[in-house]
């Protein structure tokens, strides 16, 4: 009877703590997002910085997302194909290629290579600087690490995530077309037609919208699990781990939740 | 400088720690540190390692929350202060860290006048020249100001460290053990640096050492900081004559005496 009592408290105990630490690391959180974004919005801003950061996200993250995208495209019109090709393989093919693509692929795909490469290597920087004391001695010099640090990252994110989407949809309607064209032997000027009269605005602006949210989640958690990293070096490589899985599981949630909002299922 | 008693009571500290406490989980680490700093003053504290002399710097420069008791820079109350003037009252404040801490995706002399380029009053070309001269100062030479943090050796890292640190000039300074690792010579350097900073500049130091020699060279007095405590104080004089056993055995260097080492494990 003892025995089992104290194993029930046992219990009850490890599920206060973990709801305890669960509610405690998503306050942290909320309060590291709050002050994100505050400092994001008031000067001082840094350039340079802000620069260094839009070069790093857009143009060495190219060739990663341009490539996944480009191969999405290609699949897709190919799985299409075999899917429809007793009806007008023509038009369905590029139709759903195009929506595919705009609306799903480009987005989380390139969210997902993003989040492995970028937020990776931002837990990994902030990380090493926090525990080398290099954060504690940024505020020495007074320059507040929020500003200095991760209103660069996360601005960038913001602004280059949807840059390397829009390239993206652009290279899997290629991917599409390519197989189409030069594989399936469908007529090129047709498909282009088709293409371009299923192309509504709405499709792709949505998303862009879902790769600014990525952008933010991934610089977000990337620089908030650096910030927050402690212990050396294995610290560090814990928090680049947690940067990469929560931010591609938060990304697919929210793409899940702003397909929702956008098209009103 | 040697206050007299009625001068330090009628003089304001620069920075007056009353009661600090601060504990990281069940482990007491500061247990109520009293201690005055006056303007111009060179204090060294010194105790054994792990007594809590680098957490004591940093609740004062706010990168550590203590859990009570009080910091007074210039006669204001920190913790009471909003957060843009606290950040004002500690920005004076130049910091060596025990490990340096330069900002390794800088060169050492962007490293050096990182300080001068964020606040965009003074050039480029101007910030290096600023920096080149701190670095002579601290004994390291032209050819050094391109590399990165990297390529230096741990004596060197302390340098650009204690560089950085007084390139504001500015008027509270915190050396975190600012001679270990340096060979003897060097040492010297550092301390005749520190001794002149503090005169010239009249800055008021705060210096965390193990080495007596350069704390005889820099105090005007020395705190000695013992389980989360001082336990005593005095000047540089005071100090071969005074007959407490913890500061006797500590600068005897021995390891027989009141402070027990635990170099035994506990028993479970
Ligand atoms: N961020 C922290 N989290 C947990 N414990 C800490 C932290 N910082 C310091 N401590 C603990 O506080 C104690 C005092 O640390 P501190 O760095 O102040 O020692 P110190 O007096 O500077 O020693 P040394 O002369 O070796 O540098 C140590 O036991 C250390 O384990
Ligand atoms: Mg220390």
């Amino acid at each position: 009877m003892r025995l089992r009592n104290t194993g029930f408290i046992a219990f009850i105990t490890l599920i206060g703590h973990v709801l305890l630490n669960f509610f405690r690391a998503t306050g942290e959180l909320c309060l590291f997002l709050g002050e994100t974004i505050y400092h994001c919005l008031t000067p001082p801003f840094y350039g340079k910085a802000l620069l260094r950061q839009l070069i790093e996200i857009g143009f060495y993250s190219l060739p990663v997302v341009a490539l996944t995208t480009l191969f999405a495209g290609m699949v897709i019109a190919l799985q299409t194909y075999t899917g429809f090709s007793q009806f007008s393989a023509e038009g369905a093919v590029a139709m759903v290629v195009l929506v595919a693509v705009t609306r799903e692929l480009a987005p989380v795909m390139a969210g997902l290579m993003v989040a492995g490469r970028i937020g990776a290597s931002m837990a990994a920087e902030i990380g090493t600087m926090r525990v080398t004391e290099q954060i504690d001695a940024l505020s020495t010099l007074s320059t507040n690490p929020f500003k200095y640090l991760i209103a660069p990252r996360v601005l960038a994110g913001i602004v280059m995530v949807p840059v390397l989407v829009f390239i993206g949809d652009i290279l899997g309607i290629c991917g599409g077309y390519m197989i189409g064209v030069y594989k399936l032997d469908f007529n090129a000027s047709t498909y282009l037609i088709n293409t371009w009269e299923y192309l509504k605005p709405m499709d792709v602006i949505s998303g862009l919208t879902k790769a600014a949210v990525f952008g933010f989640i991934i610089t977000a958690l990337g620089c908030y699990n650096g910030y927050h990293s402690k212990g050396g070096a294995q610290g560090v490589g814990q928090a680049t781990t947690n940067a990469v899985v929560s931010a591609s599981i938060l990304i697919l949630i929210f793409n899940y939740i702003l397909t929702e909002l956008f098209f009103n299922v | 400088m040697v206050f007299f008693k009625t001068q330090e009571e009628t003089l304001l500290p620069k920075i007056r720690l009353s009661h600090l406490q601060k504990a990281f989980g069940h482990k007491k680490v500061l247990a109520g540190v009293d201690l005055d700093v006056y303007p111009g003053e060179s204090l060294v504290i010194i105790g054994g390692s792990g007594t809590g002399k680098s957490v004591t710097l940093k609740c004062i420069l706010g990168l550590l929350t203590p859990d009570s008791g009080k910091i007074e820079i210039d006669g204001q109350d920190i913790a009471t202060l909003p957060r843009k003037e606290r950040e004002k009252a500690t920005a004076h404040i130049g910091m060596l860290f025990q490990n340096a801490a330069l900002f390794d995706s800088l060169s050492v002399w962007e490293n050096v006048a990182f300080a001068l380029l964020q606040n965009k009053k003074t050039s480029r070309t101007e910030a290096k020249k600023l920096a080149l001269q701190k670095l002579a100062q601290v004994g390291l030479k032209k050819d050094v100001a391109d590399l990165y943090p990297a390529d230096l050796s741990g004596g060197m890292k302390k340098r650009v460290g204690l560089a950085r640190a007084i390139a504001t000039n500015p008027d509270i300074i915190f050396f975190d053990e600012p001679t270990t690792g340096l060979d003897p010579i060097m040492s010297d350097v550092i301390n005749d640096l520190i001794v002149s900073t503090v005169k010239n500049l009249g800055a008021t130091a705060l210096t965390i050492t193990h080495d007596m020699k350069s704390a005889r060279k820099i105090a005007d007095r020395i705190a000695m900081l013992h389980e989360g405590k001082i336990i005593w104080m005095g000047t540089v004089k005071e100090l071969d004559k005074t007959k407490n056993p913890y500061v006797k055995q500590f600068i005897a260097g021995s390891a027989e005496g009141p402070i027990k080492m635990e170099i035994k494990a506990d028993k479970a």
